[in-house]
Protein backbone atom coordinates (compact mmCIF):
# COMPACT_ATOMS: atom_id res chain seq x y z
CA UNK A 1 0.00 0.00 0.00
CA UNK A 2 2.84 2.40 0.85
CA UNK A 3 4.25 1.87 -2.66
CA UNK A 4 0.92 2.93 -4.12
CA UNK A 5 0.91 6.11 -2.01
CA UNK A 6 4.55 6.81 -2.85
CA UNK A 7 3.82 6.59 -6.59
CA UNK A 8 0.67 8.67 -6.22
CA UNK A 9 2.50 11.39 -4.27
CA UNK A 10 5.42 11.53 -6.69
CA UNK A 11 3.20 11.57 -9.74
CA UNK A 12 0.87 14.22 -8.36
CA UNK A 13 3.77 16.49 -7.42
CA UNK A 14 5.27 16.04 -10.89
CA UNK A 15 2.26 17.80 -12.45
CA UNK A 16 3.15 20.91 -10.52
CA UNK A 17 6.93 20.76 -10.90
CA UNK A 18 6.46 20.83 -14.67
CA UNK A 19 4.32 23.41 -16.53
CA UNK A 20 1.73 20.73 -17.40
CA UNK A 21 -0.57 21.54 -14.49
CA UNK A 22 -0.64 25.27 -15.13
CA UNK A 23 -1.10 25.02 -18.89
CA UNK A 24 -3.85 22.46 -18.46
CA UNK A 25 -5.67 24.41 -15.75
CA UNK A 26 -5.59 27.68 -17.69
CA UNK A 27 -6.84 26.08 -20.91
CA UNK A 28 -9.50 24.00 -19.16
CA UNK A 29 -10.84 26.84 -17.02
CA UNK A 30 -10.88 29.27 -19.94
CA UNK A 31 -12.77 26.97 -22.28
CA UNK A 32 -15.18 25.66 -19.66
CA UNK A 33 -16.17 29.27 -18.95
CA UNK A 34 -16.10 30.47 -22.55
CA UNK A 35 -18.26 27.61 -23.87
CA UNK A 36 -20.79 28.09 -21.07
CA UNK A 37 -21.34 31.74 -21.88
CA UNK A 38 -21.32 31.06 -25.60
CA UNK A 39 -24.16 28.61 -25.10
CA UNK A 40 -26.25 31.46 -23.72
CA UNK A 41 -25.82 31.10 -19.98
CA UNK A 42 -27.50 34.48 -19.38
CA UNK A 43 -29.97 34.31 -22.23
CA UNK A 44 -31.75 31.19 -20.98
CA UNK A 45 -32.51 33.06 -17.73
CA UNK A 46 -32.31 29.95 -15.56
CA UNK A 47 -30.21 29.60 -12.42
CA UNK A 48 -28.69 26.20 -13.27
CA UNK A 49 -25.45 24.84 -14.66
CA UNK A 50 -26.72 22.83 -17.62
CA UNK A 51 -24.93 25.15 -20.04
CA UNK A 52 -21.71 24.38 -18.17
CA UNK A 53 -21.99 20.59 -17.82
CA UNK A 54 -23.16 20.03 -21.36
CA UNK A 55 -19.71 21.04 -22.65
CA UNK A 56 -17.79 18.68 -20.42
CA UNK A 57 -17.77 15.62 -22.72
CA UNK A 58 -16.38 17.66 -25.61
CA UNK A 59 -13.74 19.35 -23.45
CA UNK A 60 -12.70 16.13 -21.76
CA UNK A 61 -12.40 14.22 -25.04
CA UNK A 62 -9.41 16.42 -25.88
CA UNK A 63 -8.06 17.46 -22.52
CA UNK A 64 -8.11 14.23 -20.52
CA UNK A 65 -6.05 12.28 -23.10
CA UNK A 66 -3.55 15.16 -22.91
CA UNK A 67 -3.12 14.42 -19.21
CA UNK A 68 -3.14 10.66 -19.70
CA UNK A 69 -0.78 10.39 -22.65
CA UNK A 70 2.32 10.96 -20.59
CA UNK A 71 1.47 8.49 -17.83
CA UNK A 72 3.40 5.55 -19.28
CA UNK A 73 4.60 6.66 -22.70
CA UNK A 74 6.95 9.19 -21.14
CA UNK A 75 8.09 6.74 -18.51
CA UNK A 76 8.98 4.16 -21.16
CA UNK A 77 10.56 6.66 -23.54
CA UNK A 78 12.84 8.18 -20.90
CA UNK A 79 13.62 4.77 -19.41
CA UNK A 80 12.58 5.83 -15.90
CA UNK A 81 10.24 2.83 -15.90
CA UNK A 82 13.35 0.74 -15.23
CA UNK A 83 13.90 2.64 -11.99
CA UNK A 84 10.22 2.51 -11.01
CA UNK A 85 9.68 -1.17 -11.67
CA UNK A 86 12.92 -2.38 -10.11
CA UNK A 87 11.88 -0.77 -6.82
CA UNK A 88 9.60 -2.93 -4.68
CA UNK A 89 6.47 -1.81 -6.55
CA UNK A 90 4.14 -4.14 -8.42
CA UNK A 91 2.83 -3.17 -11.84
CA UNK A 92 -0.73 -2.87 -10.56
CA UNK A 93 0.35 -0.59 -7.68
CA UNK A 94 2.23 1.61 -10.13
CA UNK A 95 -0.69 1.74 -12.60
CA UNK A 96 -3.19 2.57 -9.86
CA UNK A 97 -0.87 5.11 -8.23
CA UNK A 98 -0.45 6.99 -11.47
CA UNK A 99 -4.11 6.73 -12.39
CA UNK A 100 -5.34 8.11 -9.08
CA UNK A 101 -2.75 10.90 -9.13
CA UNK A 102 -4.04 12.01 -12.54
CA UNK A 103 -7.64 11.63 -11.41
CA UNK A 104 -6.96 13.72 -8.33
CA UNK A 105 -5.43 16.37 -10.55
CA UNK A 106 -8.55 16.40 -12.75
CA UNK A 107 -10.69 16.62 -9.60
CA UNK A 108 -8.77 19.76 -8.67
CA UNK A 109 -9.33 21.16 -12.14
CA UNK A 110 -13.06 20.54 -11.73
CA UNK A 111 -13.06 22.04 -8.24
CA UNK A 112 -11.46 25.18 -9.61
CA UNK A 113 -14.58 25.83 -11.69
CA UNK A 114 -16.27 26.88 -8.41
CA UNK A 115 -16.73 30.51 -9.57
CA UNK A 116 -19.40 29.12 -11.90
CA UNK A 117 -21.28 27.71 -8.90
CA UNK A 118 -20.85 30.98 -7.03
CA UNK A 119 -22.19 32.92 -10.03
CA UNK A 120 -25.28 30.71 -10.34
CA UNK A 121 -25.97 30.93 -6.60
CA UNK A 122 -25.59 34.71 -6.70
CA UNK A 123 -27.94 35.11 -9.65
CA UNK A 124 -30.72 32.88 -8.40
CA UNK A 125 -31.68 29.88 -6.33
CA UNK A 126 -30.34 26.83 -8.15
CA UNK A 127 -31.04 23.16 -7.37
CA UNK A 128 -27.84 22.22 -5.53
CA UNK A 129 -28.55 18.51 -5.96
CA UNK A 130 -28.32 18.96 -9.71
CA UNK A 131 -25.01 20.78 -9.39
CA UNK A 132 -23.60 18.01 -7.18
CA UNK A 133 -24.69 15.21 -9.53
CA UNK A 134 -23.35 17.25 -12.45
CA UNK A 135 -19.93 17.34 -10.80
CA UNK A 136 -20.14 13.63 -9.90
CA UNK A 137 -20.95 12.81 -13.53
CA UNK A 138 -18.05 14.96 -14.80
CA UNK A 139 -15.65 13.41 -12.30
CA UNK A 140 -16.65 9.88 -13.29
CA UNK A 141 -16.38 10.74 -16.97
CA UNK A 142 -12.89 12.17 -16.36
CA UNK A 143 -11.94 8.88 -14.65
CA UNK A 144 -13.29 6.82 -17.54
CA UNK A 145 -11.42 8.87 -20.17
CA UNK A 146 -8.32 8.75 -18.03
CA UNK A 147 -8.47 4.95 -17.85
CA UNK A 148 -8.81 4.81 -21.64
CA UNK A 149 -5.89 7.23 -22.02
CA UNK A 150 -3.83 5.26 -19.51
CA UNK A 151 -4.30 2.13 -21.61
CA UNK A 152 -3.21 3.81 -24.85
CA UNK A 153 -0.28 5.32 -23.03
CA UNK A 154 0.98 1.82 -22.25
CA UNK A 155 0.51 0.74 -25.87
CA UNK A 156 2.98 3.18 -27.43
CA UNK A 157 6.17 4.88 -26.33
CA UNK A 158 5.18 7.83 -28.49
CA UNK A 159 3.01 10.34 -26.67
CA UNK A 160 1.45 11.71 -29.87
CA UNK A 161 0.28 8.25 -30.88
CA UNK A 162 -1.21 7.57 -27.45
CA UNK A 163 -2.92 10.97 -27.49
CA UNK A 164 -4.50 10.46 -30.91
CA UNK A 165 -5.63 6.92 -30.15
CA UNK A 166 -7.21 7.90 -26.85
CA UNK A 167 -8.98 10.93 -28.35
CA UNK A 168 -10.46 8.64 -31.01
CA UNK A 169 -11.52 6.02 -28.43
CA UNK A 170 -13.03 8.64 -26.11
CA UNK A 171 -14.80 10.35 -29.01
CA UNK A 172 -16.34 7.04 -30.08
CA UNK A 173 -17.57 6.50 -26.52
CA UNK A 174 -19.20 9.94 -26.50
CA UNK A 175 -20.51 10.21 -30.03
CA UNK A 176 -22.07 6.73 -30.04
CA UNK A 177 -24.77 8.18 -27.81
CA UNK A 178 -25.36 11.51 -29.60
CA UNK A 179 -28.89 11.87 -31.09
CA UNK A 180 -27.47 12.42 -34.59
CA UNK A 181 -25.51 9.15 -34.44
CA UNK A 182 -28.53 7.30 -33.07
CA UNK A 183 -30.73 8.67 -35.89
CA UNK A 184 -28.18 7.66 -38.48
CA UNK A 185 -27.73 4.16 -37.01
CA UNK A 186 -31.47 3.56 -36.83
CA UNK A 187 -31.72 3.97 -40.62
CA UNK A 188 -29.99 0.64 -41.19
CA UNK A 189 -29.68 -1.14 -37.82
CA UNK A 190 -32.53 -2.94 -36.00
CA UNK A 191 -33.89 -1.04 -33.00
CA UNK A 192 -32.42 -3.57 -30.55
CA UNK A 193 -28.89 -2.98 -31.77
CA UNK A 194 -29.31 0.79 -31.70
CA UNK A 195 -30.35 0.56 -28.05
CA UNK A 196 -27.30 -1.63 -27.35
CA UNK A 197 -25.01 0.98 -28.88
CA UNK A 198 -26.74 3.61 -26.78
CA UNK A 199 -26.23 1.56 -23.61
CA UNK A 200 -22.51 1.32 -24.34
CA UNK A 201 -22.19 5.03 -24.91
CA UNK A 202 -20.75 7.20 -22.20
CA UNK A 203 -22.93 10.13 -23.21
CA UNK A 204 -26.17 8.39 -22.20
CA UNK A 205 -24.87 7.51 -18.73
CA UNK A 206 -23.29 10.93 -18.26
CA UNK A 207 -26.52 12.72 -19.09
CA UNK A 208 -28.52 10.42 -16.88
CA UNK A 209 -26.42 11.28 -13.79
CA UNK A 210 -26.11 14.91 -14.78
CA UNK A 211 -29.88 15.44 -14.79
CA UNK A 212 -29.91 14.26 -11.21
CA UNK A 213 -30.69 10.55 -11.41
CA UNK A 214 -28.07 8.49 -9.58
CA UNK A 215 -28.75 4.97 -10.76
CA UNK A 216 -26.80 1.81 -10.08
CA UNK A 217 -26.53 0.99 -13.78
CA UNK A 218 -24.92 4.35 -14.60
CA UNK A 219 -22.48 4.19 -11.69
CA UNK A 220 -21.58 0.59 -12.46
CA UNK A 221 -21.03 1.53 -16.12
CA UNK A 222 -18.34 4.02 -15.13
CA UNK A 223 -16.78 1.70 -12.55
CA UNK A 224 -16.64 -1.19 -15.02
CA UNK A 225 -15.19 1.03 -17.72
CA UNK A 226 -12.45 2.26 -15.39
CA UNK A 227 -11.65 -1.17 -13.92
CA UNK A 228 -11.58 -2.77 -17.36
CA UNK A 229 -9.24 -0.27 -19.00
CA UNK A 230 -6.97 -0.14 -15.95
CA UNK A 231 -6.71 -3.93 -15.82
CA UNK A 232 -5.91 -3.95 -19.54
CA UNK A 233 -3.20 -1.32 -18.94
CA UNK A 234 -1.62 -3.46 -16.24
CA UNK A 235 -1.60 -6.53 -18.49
CA UNK A 236 -0.08 -4.65 -21.44
CA UNK A 237 2.49 -2.98 -19.23
CA UNK A 238 3.57 -6.26 -17.67
CA UNK A 239 4.18 -7.60 -21.17
CA UNK A 240 5.82 -4.57 -22.74
CA UNK A 241 7.57 -2.73 -19.93
CA UNK A 242 11.06 -3.61 -21.09
CA UNK A 243 10.53 -3.56 -24.86
CA UNK B 1 23.12 -15.31 -2.22
CA UNK B 2 22.51 -15.23 -5.94
CA UNK B 3 21.86 -18.48 -7.70
CA UNK B 4 21.10 -18.46 -11.41
CA UNK B 5 19.83 -21.58 -13.13
CA UNK B 6 19.80 -21.88 -16.92
CA UNK B 7 18.44 -18.40 -17.60
CA UNK B 8 17.39 -17.91 -21.18
CA UNK B 9 15.91 -14.90 -22.89
CA UNK B 10 15.49 -13.95 -26.51
CA UNK B 11 14.27 -10.83 -28.25
CA UNK B 12 12.62 -11.96 -31.47
CA UNK B 13 15.17 -14.00 -33.40
CA UNK B 14 18.08 -12.79 -31.24
CA UNK B 15 19.02 -15.00 -28.31
CA UNK B 16 20.37 -12.53 -25.75
CA UNK B 17 20.98 -14.95 -22.90
CA UNK B 18 21.38 -18.63 -23.63
CA UNK B 19 21.28 -20.93 -20.61
CA UNK B 20 23.42 -18.96 -18.16
CA UNK B 21 23.97 -20.53 -14.71
CA UNK B 22 26.19 -19.38 -11.85
CA UNK B 23 26.16 -18.72 -8.11
CA UNK B 24 27.56 -15.75 -6.21
CA UNK B 25 28.23 -15.92 -2.49
CA UNK B 26 28.36 -13.25 0.19
CA UNK B 27 31.71 -11.46 0.23
CA UNK B 28 32.27 -11.97 -3.50
CA UNK B 29 32.55 -9.19 -6.05
CA UNK B 30 31.76 -10.65 -9.42
CA UNK B 31 33.06 -8.82 -12.49
CA UNK B 32 30.71 -9.46 -15.36
CA UNK B 33 32.56 -8.95 -18.62
CA UNK B 34 31.69 -9.27 -22.25
CA UNK B 35 31.62 -7.41 -25.56
CA UNK B 36 28.70 -5.10 -26.36
CA UNK B 37 25.49 -7.06 -26.84
CA UNK B 38 26.86 -10.09 -24.99
CA UNK B 39 23.82 -10.28 -22.69
CA UNK B 40 25.28 -8.77 -19.51
CA UNK B 41 22.57 -6.16 -19.04
CA UNK B 42 19.85 -8.66 -19.92
CA UNK B 43 21.02 -11.01 -17.15
CA UNK B 44 21.13 -8.11 -14.70
CA UNK B 45 17.68 -6.90 -15.72
CA UNK B 46 16.30 -10.38 -15.17
CA UNK B 47 17.93 -10.48 -11.72
CA UNK B 48 16.31 -7.15 -10.89
CA UNK B 49 12.94 -8.64 -11.99
CA UNK B 50 12.54 -6.09 -14.75
CA UNK B 51 12.62 -8.66 -17.54
CA UNK B 52 11.04 -12.08 -17.36
CA UNK B 53 13.23 -14.94 -18.52
CA UNK B 54 11.85 -17.18 -21.29
CA UNK B 55 12.99 -20.16 -19.26
CA UNK B 56 15.15 -20.91 -16.26
CA UNK B 57 15.05 -19.01 -13.02
CA UNK B 58 17.20 -17.43 -10.33
CA UNK B 59 17.03 -16.89 -6.61
CA UNK B 60 18.30 -13.81 -4.83
CA UNK B 61 18.64 -14.00 -1.02
CA UNK B 62 16.48 -17.11 -1.15
CA UNK B 63 13.66 -15.45 -3.08
CA UNK B 64 12.73 -16.66 -6.54
CA UNK B 65 12.69 -13.95 -9.22
CA UNK B 66 9.53 -15.39 -10.76
CA UNK B 67 7.59 -16.23 -7.61
CA UNK B 68 8.61 -13.43 -5.23
CA UNK B 69 9.71 -10.49 -7.37
CA UNK B 70 8.71 -7.93 -4.73
CA UNK B 71 10.93 -9.59 -2.07
CA UNK B 72 13.81 -9.81 -4.55
CA UNK B 73 13.54 -6.11 -5.35
CA UNK B 74 13.41 -5.30 -1.67
CA UNK B 75 16.69 -7.10 -1.03
CA UNK B 76 18.70 -5.74 -3.95
CA UNK B 77 20.14 -2.42 -4.97
CA UNK B 78 20.12 -2.04 -8.73
CA UNK B 79 21.86 0.53 -10.87
CA UNK B 80 20.75 0.27 -14.48
CA UNK B 81 23.09 0.94 -17.38
CA UNK B 82 21.64 4.26 -18.55
CA UNK B 83 20.81 5.45 -14.99
CA UNK B 84 17.09 5.95 -15.38
CA UNK B 85 15.65 8.76 -13.24
CA UNK B 86 12.89 11.36 -13.29
CA UNK B 87 14.61 14.31 -14.88
CA UNK B 88 12.24 16.95 -13.48
CA UNK B 89 12.85 15.86 -9.87
CA UNK B 90 15.56 17.20 -7.64
CA UNK B 91 18.14 14.78 -6.28
CA UNK B 92 16.66 15.17 -2.80
CA UNK B 93 13.10 14.47 -3.88
CA UNK B 94 14.17 11.42 -5.89
CA UNK B 95 15.99 9.95 -2.88
CA UNK B 96 12.98 10.73 -0.69
CA UNK B 97 10.71 8.99 -3.19
CA UNK B 98 12.94 5.90 -3.07
CA UNK B 99 12.79 6.05 0.76
CA UNK B 100 8.98 6.27 0.58
CA UNK B 101 8.82 3.16 -1.59
CA UNK B 102 11.36 1.29 0.51
CA UNK B 103 9.58 2.27 3.72
CA UNK B 104 12.51 4.13 5.22
CA UNK B 105 10.88 6.80 7.38
CA UNK B 106 11.54 9.16 10.28
CA UNK B 107 14.94 8.86 11.94
CA UNK B 108 15.95 5.95 9.72
CA UNK B 109 15.47 8.12 6.66
CA UNK B 110 17.55 10.92 8.07
CA UNK B 111 20.27 8.45 9.00
CA UNK B 112 20.16 6.83 5.56
CA UNK B 113 20.37 10.19 3.78
CA UNK B 114 23.15 11.44 6.07
CA UNK B 115 25.11 8.31 5.26
CA UNK B 116 24.49 8.06 1.54
CA UNK B 117 24.72 11.69 0.39
CA UNK B 118 28.35 12.26 1.51
CA UNK B 119 29.25 8.69 0.55
CA UNK B 120 28.28 9.34 -3.07
CA UNK B 121 29.50 12.97 -2.90
CA UNK B 122 26.24 14.52 -4.08
CA UNK B 123 25.83 17.20 -1.38
CA UNK B 124 26.50 20.01 -3.83
CA UNK B 125 23.75 18.92 -6.25
CA UNK B 126 21.20 17.81 -3.66
CA UNK B 127 18.72 20.57 -4.56
CA UNK B 128 19.37 20.51 -8.29
CA UNK B 129 17.01 18.88 -10.77
CA UNK B 130 18.37 15.70 -12.32
CA UNK B 131 18.12 17.03 -15.90
CA UNK B 132 20.76 19.65 -15.06
CA UNK B 133 23.31 17.12 -13.81
CA UNK B 134 26.37 15.92 -15.66
CA UNK B 135 26.70 12.25 -16.56
CA UNK B 136 29.00 11.58 -13.62
CA UNK B 137 26.66 13.15 -11.07
CA UNK B 138 23.68 11.32 -12.55
CA UNK B 139 25.50 8.04 -12.07
CA UNK B 140 26.35 8.93 -8.51
CA UNK B 141 22.70 9.72 -7.82
CA UNK B 142 21.88 6.34 -9.35
CA UNK B 143 24.37 4.72 -7.01
CA UNK B 144 22.89 6.59 -4.05
CA UNK B 145 19.36 5.31 -4.79
CA UNK B 146 20.72 1.77 -5.17
CA UNK B 147 22.56 1.91 -1.84
CA UNK B 148 20.14 3.90 0.28
CA UNK B 149 18.53 0.86 1.95
CA UNK B 150 21.89 -0.82 2.53
CA UNK B 151 20.97 -3.93 0.51
CA UNK B 152 22.66 -7.33 0.85
CA UNK B 153 22.92 -7.76 -2.89
CA UNK B 154 24.12 -5.09 -5.28
CA UNK B 155 23.71 -5.30 -9.04
CA UNK B 156 25.60 -2.51 -10.75
CA UNK B 157 25.54 -2.18 -14.52
CA UNK B 158 28.64 -0.20 -15.53
CA UNK B 159 28.80 1.88 -12.35
CA UNK B 160 31.87 3.87 -13.36
CA UNK B 161 30.90 4.70 -16.94
CA UNK B 162 31.10 8.47 -17.48
CA UNK B 163 32.94 9.19 -14.24
CA UNK B 164 36.25 11.05 -14.16
CA UNK B 165 39.36 9.17 -12.92
CA UNK B 166 38.96 10.47 -9.37
CA UNK B 167 35.34 9.47 -9.17
CA UNK B 168 36.16 6.08 -10.67
CA UNK B 169 38.69 5.57 -7.96
CA UNK B 170 36.17 6.59 -5.30
CA UNK B 171 33.52 4.21 -6.59
CA UNK B 172 36.02 1.37 -6.66
CA UNK B 173 37.08 2.12 -3.09
CA UNK B 174 33.39 2.20 -2.14
CA UNK B 175 32.79 -1.20 -3.75
CA UNK B 176 35.92 -2.55 -2.06
CA UNK B 177 34.69 -1.32 1.34
CA UNK B 178 31.27 -2.90 0.93
CA UNK B 179 32.62 -6.17 -0.49
CA UNK B 180 33.05 -7.95 2.84
CA UNK B 181 29.43 -8.21 3.86
CA UNK B 182 27.63 -7.94 0.58
CA UNK B 183 27.28 -9.85 -2.63
CA UNK B 184 28.09 -7.58 -5.56
CA UNK B 185 27.76 -8.11 -9.31
CA UNK B 186 29.43 -5.43 -11.43
CA UNK B 187 29.38 -5.31 -15.21
CA UNK B 188 32.07 -3.26 -16.86
CA UNK B 189 34.18 -2.70 -19.92
CA UNK B 190 37.07 -1.33 -17.91
CA UNK B 191 39.36 -4.25 -17.25
CA UNK B 192 41.57 -2.43 -14.77
CA UNK B 193 38.44 -2.15 -12.66
CA UNK B 194 38.08 -5.91 -12.60
CA UNK B 195 41.65 -6.22 -11.40
CA UNK B 196 41.11 -3.55 -8.78
CA UNK B 197 37.88 -4.72 -7.16
CA UNK B 198 36.67 -8.11 -8.38
CA UNK B 199 37.36 -11.39 -6.66
CA UNK B 200 35.86 -13.34 -9.53
CA UNK B 201 35.30 -12.83 -13.27
CA UNK B 202 32.76 -14.21 -15.65
CA UNK B 203 33.23 -13.52 -19.34
CA UNK B 204 30.10 -13.83 -21.42
CA UNK B 205 29.57 -13.49 -25.19
CA UNK B 206 26.52 -14.12 -27.35
CA UNK B 207 24.55 -15.07 -24.27
CA UNK B 208 26.86 -17.87 -23.12
CA UNK B 209 29.42 -18.03 -20.32
CA UNK B 210 32.91 -18.49 -21.79
CA UNK B 211 35.01 -18.25 -18.65
CA UNK B 212 34.30 -18.33 -14.92
CA UNK B 213 37.51 -17.73 -13.00
CA UNK B 214 39.45 -15.21 -10.94
CA UNK B 215 41.40 -12.33 -12.51
CA UNK B 216 44.68 -13.74 -11.10
CA UNK B 217 44.06 -17.26 -12.43
CA UNK B 218 43.26 -15.85 -15.87
CA UNK B 219 46.44 -13.80 -15.97
CA UNK B 220 48.50 -16.78 -14.90
CA UNK B 221 46.90 -19.16 -17.36
CA UNK B 222 47.27 -16.90 -20.39
CA UNK B 223 50.48 -15.20 -19.22
CA UNK B 224 49.35 -11.75 -20.36
CA UNK B 225 47.34 -8.74 -19.21
CA UNK B 226 43.61 -9.03 -18.62
CA UNK B 227 43.00 -6.86 -21.70
CA UNK B 228 44.68 -9.41 -23.91
CA UNK B 229 43.00 -12.30 -22.14
CA UNK B 230 39.62 -10.69 -22.83
CA UNK B 231 40.44 -10.23 -26.51
CA UNK B 232 41.77 -13.74 -26.91
CA UNK B 233 38.79 -15.36 -25.24
CA UNK B 234 36.01 -13.36 -26.83
CA UNK B 235 37.52 -13.48 -30.31
CA UNK B 236 38.61 -17.11 -30.45
CA UNK B 237 35.66 -18.68 -28.67
CA UNK B 238 32.99 -16.64 -30.39
CA UNK B 239 34.42 -16.89 -33.90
Amino acid sequence: MHSFWAVLKREFKSYFTTPIAYVFLVVFLFFSGYLTFKRGFFEIRQADMTAFFVNMPLLFVFLVPAVAMRLWAEERKSGSIELLLTLPITVIQAVLGKFFAAWLFLAIALALTFPMVVTVCYLGDPDTGLIVTGYIASFLMAGAFLAVGCFFSTVSKNQVISFVLSVVACAILVFAGMPTTMDYLSTFLPAGLVTTVETFSLQTHYESIQIGVLQFRDLSYFVLLIVGWIAASAVVLEERKAN
Amino acid sequence: MISIKKLRRSFGPIIAVDGVSFDVEKGQVLGFLGPNGAGKSTVMRMLACFLRPDSGTATVCGYDILKNPADVRRSIGYLAENVPAYSEMTVGSLLNFVCDVRQIAGKDRKRALDRIVPMCAIESVYHQTIETLSKGYRRRVGLAQALIHDPDVLILDEPTDGLDPNQKHEVRTLIGKMAKDKCIVVSTHVLEEVEAVCSRTIIIARGKILVDSTPEALREKYKCSLDEVFRKITKSKVA
